[in-house]
């Protein structure tokens, strides 16, 4: 039975686009107020379901052309790193540094390496969760 | 220069190897490899001037020091001694393997990447001081050792070898990491040489019987020593010069270098005594007995290399007895010892590469089958011919020194009167004069029947001819070396084996040069060494020449009754064994393995709760009840009831959605926004991702259950609501400890420099937890790949065995 689902894709191309931005948002504003990479990732994750279930596996595969294994693995590599990386200045494994900076366009930003991890944790979540979904639902 | 990082350069040069082996295809792999081995050399006989004078060398890099575990590499006679063994026949094995092996058919690579792997781990075992590193470097020349014998994987008899060599030494290694802790209980370090310093205390201790025991299991299991030498000969499916290299020279000689090296401490126990010198003098007998029975080339020299360890071995157990007597012989023994392995690396090294070179020119290695093959390969001959009567203890080569000494070490032993020598005394010269008899025995067997006899050409997979020059020379340098030492006895003595002995016996030396020994080819007619050679060499011509006529003999032995048979029944029983134990609970279904996890865990905690009297209910501590609060848990209630009444998945899904929703809204009641949003998320994508797997499972059945199964199912589960519910409230109405919020609360703007404590705590306070959970998280997102994209057809034959 072929169904009828046009309020639903219309819906879909906007929101989706509404979700991500909020994750990416949430995904920053994590170190000072509710939300970070885990949730971030999460919640991108739902924006991509949200167009799974409006749309099917192979346009969002044509949408969104990224192999979610690999991304997976570089977050994997980028958090790692970001905790190694303490090695080679002496102090102890997952010591994070941090420090303000004046910046074109942002004016004064404090930045941290553990953004740097926490944008590890995002690619992980996203990249298995879709990696998850997508040989579940792939698997015909 | 820290030379500790010296025993690592095999291992880093390995990185390079396989890039070598791809990249430059006009050169064989193995001569770059061969300068690992060449340079090692070089530089560490720059210490023997250092160590003759009974100097030692320390070079440290610490690798765990909150734990006392470090890289350290301390170098004194014996260890130096056996570097320059592993370094030295190193490459001539490396050498010689550059024309053994094909550059074209084989996979050079992998090979020389284990080879490596297998120098630093044996470098490291001799050199560490450090216990927990040796058994670290330990366990993997069994696993580098493990990856050679299994090199031609594609053979059955090349895996078994490995898996069982495997088995047997890692067993050992496991035996000797307990005697390790021992020790380190006992002398509260992991140093040896600061346990060689508590050594008279230690001898007191409740643990040093054990300790001791335990380690020469890791030590015999290792050198092949009776009743765990049956790994040996099958670990002779290896190529040729890895049997050469690990299961001759080296690797099995680090139970010997264990047993050196542990004698300060242990060597003045009765126990050590009987044991080294009984089980070594049993393994040389053993082996030179069975030695005889073997047809196939490389069996029979690892049947002698088994009775040549013991040789050593039981010369070590006599040579702590110095320890209590104080005749000069005993020493005797100890230098003996080191005299004859330099002696047997040598001579079996080139015997193993000569078995070798007949092997890849006559396409076989089955001694019934080979003959005359002295006119076509004399050069190779003439190297056998060495090292045979070397090993059969005859002049002029350098066995024959160190055979007599033996002899007269072992003939001494009657004149030892502690622990009951003075009854059983006199069984050790015997065993060790019919052991030699059968060496000599299955030496001429060895060179005598493959290049003298008739000629059976014909019979050959291919025609004979002489190996190229280059892969002779390795054996050639090594049977050069047989001959010089036995002009040269004392100049050896003096640069390495006297360092080793003052190394294995430091509270009797002073220095080197106090090992008064002085060896000589002639000590008079007097000598009982002479005269038990000329018995020796009597009676074994004597033995070689009737062969034939006793050979069928050993066929009395039932096959049942052999070790190698019960080895094989323990592997076969245990496996079947232990699959029978865990079928009896492994039903294949997860809903019984959940039962099980349930069940126990409620009534583990349950009954912890009870025994402890840990349950408080502390109503002061509870918020109000709000209309929102009550309403939310109403809906979470009707839902959880839902679930379980559902009469399709679909719905019990959806309503499991709602009770995630639920308790979502609880945590945003209780102004938990992190928590809340993690949980809406979450439960939004994990029903999505229900429902997709949805369609895959089979339709809700009952599987067959009786009421008996539900009420089990019912009862379970009421006990983990309760479990949980108590455990809530508990934990809850009580704080045994100070909570550490406001330690977060206090830290998070200075140390973290955030504002939002539950992110600070994810990815800085406990970032080491949400490093592993995504590192979980992707290995589960590879593993669903991998189980449901990258599933082999199960009607895909098993190609292992192509």
């Amino acid at each position: 039975m072929k169904t009828n689902d046009v309020i639903l894709q219309t819906t879909a191309k906007v929101v989706f686009f509404i979700i991500f931005l909020f994750s990416i948002h949430i995904f920053f504003a994590g170190h000072y107020a509710p939300g970070g990479g885990f949730v971030g990732g999460l919640l991108t994750t739902g924006a991509i379901v949200l167009l799974l279930l409006a749309f099917d596996l192979r346009t969002i595969q044509q949408i969104l052309p990224f192999n979610f294994t690999i991304m997976t693995a570089i977050g994997l590599l980028l958090a790692l790193g970001t905790a190694a990386g303490s090695i080679f200045f002496n102090v102890p494994f997952f010591t994070h540094a941090f420090s303000d900076f004046d910046l074109p366009l942002f004016g004064h930003t404090s930045l941290h390496t553990a953004m740097l991890f926490d944008s590890g944790v995002y690619l992980v979540v996203v990249g298995s969760a879709i990696t998850i979904i997508q040989s579940i639902g792939g698997d015909d | 220069m820290e030379f500790v990082l010296f025993i690592f350069l095999p291992v880093i040069f390995a990185i390079l190897v396989p890039f070598a082996y791809k990249k430059i295809k006009g050169i064989h792999t193995g001569w770059f490899v061969l300068l690992v081995p060449l340079v090692l050399f070089s530089y560490y006989v720059s210490f023997l001037p250092l160590v003759m004078d009974g100097g030692h060398a320390i070079s440290e890099m610490k690798w765990i020091p909150s734990l006392g575990i470090a890289f350290t590499s301390y170098i004194d006679g014996l260890s130096l001694l056996f570097t320059l063994l592993i370094t030295g026949i190193g490459s001539l094995v490396v050498l010689y393997s550059v024309f053994y092996m094909d550059r074209e058919k084989e996979d050079l690579g992998s090979f020389y990447v284990y080879l490596l792997i297998f120098m630093t781990a044996m470098l490291g075992v001799v050199q560490s001081d450090n216990t927990m590193t040796l058994y670290l470097f330990w366990e993997l020349t069994s696993i580098s050792s493990f990856l050679l014998i299994g090199f031609w994987y594609t053979k059955d008899k090349s895996r078994f070898g490995a898996l069982k060599s495997m088995m047997i030494t890692v067993f050992g290694g496991l035996m000797m990491l307990g005697a390790f802790i021992l020790l380190s209980i006992m002398g509260e370090t992991f140093s040896v040489r600061e346990l060689i310093a508590q050594a008279p205390d230690l001898m007191n201790q409740p643990y040093f019987t054990l300790a001791l025991v335990l380690l020469l299991l890791g030590a015999f299991t290792k050198s092949a020593q009776f009743p765990f030498y049956i790994w040996l000969p099958d670990a002779m499916e290896a190529p040729t010069p890895v049997s050469a290299y690990l299961h001759s020279a080296t690797m099995v000689k680090a139970g010997i270098y264990l047993v050196a090296r542990f004698t300060p401490i242990f060597g003045s126990a009765s126990t050590w005594i009987w044991l080294v010198t009984g089980i070594g003098l049993l393994t040389l007998f053993w082996g030179s007995f069975f030695a005889v029975k073997q047809t196939d080339l490389k069996a029979i020299l690892a049947f002698s290399t088994v009775s040549q360890l013991g040789l050593i071995m039981s010369l070590l157990g006599a040579g702590a007895i110095s320890y209590h007597a104080t005749a000069a012989i005993f020493g005797f023994a100890t230098y003996a010892a080191i005299f004859h392995l330099i002696n047997h690396a040598a001579f079996k090294g080139g015997l193993f590469m000569i078995a070798g070179i007949i092997d890849h020119e006559t396409g076989t290695r089955d001694i019934r089958k080979l003959g005359g093959l002295m006119s076509v390969m004399p050069i190779s001959f003439t190297v056998a011919a060495i090292g045979s009567l070397s090993m059969a203890g005859l002049p002029p080569f350098s066995g024959f020194l160190s055979k007599e000494m033996f002899l007269e070490s072992m003939v001494a032993l009657r004149h030892f009167e502690l622990f009951n020598f003075d009854t059983w005394g006199i069984m050790f010269p015997i065993v060790a004069w019919v052991a030699s008899v059968f060496t000599f025995t299955y030496s001429m067997y060895f060179v005598l029947k493959t290049f003298i006899g008739q000629k059976k050409f014909e019979q050959l997979p291919k025609q004979p001819h002489e190996a190229p020059i280059g892969m002779l020379i390795a054996p050639m340098i090594l049977a050069t070396i047989v001959i010089l030492v036995f002009f040269i006895p004392n100049v050896i003595g003096k640069w390495i084996i006297k360092p080793a002995v003052m190394a294995i016996q430091p509270t009797l030396y002073a220095s080197p040069s106090a090992v008064d020994i002085h060896v000589k080819a002639w000590h008079g007619f007097g000598a009982a060494g002479l005269w038990l050679t000329i018995g020796v060499v009597v009676f074994g011509t004597l033995l070689y020449l009737t062969i034939p006529k006793w050979q069928p003999f050993y066929r009395i032995q039932p096959e049942k009754l052999s070790l190698n048979n019960g080895y094989d029944a323990l592997m076969r029983g245990s496996e079947k064994g232990l699959n029978r134990v865990s079928r009896l609970y492994m039903t294949g279904k997860i809903r019984t393995y959940l039962l099980y996890m349930f069940a126990f865990m409620s009534v583990t905690i349950i009954a912890i709760l009870f025994i402890k009297d840990a349950f408080v209910l502390d109503m002061n501590s509870f918020t109000a009840i709000t209309l929102y609060g009550s309403l939310n848990a109403i809906v979470l209630i009707l839902s959880v009831g839902f679930v379980v009444f559902a009469k399709s998945r679909l719905a019990a899904i959806i309503a499991l959605g709602g009770v995630g929703y639920s308790v979502a809204l609880f945590f945003v009641i209780f102004k938990a926004p992190d928590l809340a949003l993690t949980q809406l998320v979450i439960e939004t994508v994990s029903v999505a991702l229900f429902l997709l797997a949805f369609k895959h499972l089979p339709a809700l059945s009952t599987h067959g259950e009786t009421k008996r199964n539900k009420v089990v199912n019912l009862i379970v589960s009421l006990s983990v609501g309760v479990m949980v519910t108590l455990v809530a409230l508990s934990s809850h109405s009580q704080k045994m400890i100070p909570s550490i919020s406001q330690y977060y609360k206090d830290t998070v703007e200075s140390e973290a420099a955030g504002g939002n404590i539950v992110n600070v705590i994810l990815v800085d306070y406990r970032g080491f937890d949400t490093l592993f959970e995504i590192a979980v998280l992707a290995i589960a997102g590879i593993a669903v790949l991998g189980m449901i994209r990258l599933r082999v057809s199960r009607k895909e034959p098993n190609d292992e065995n192509k």
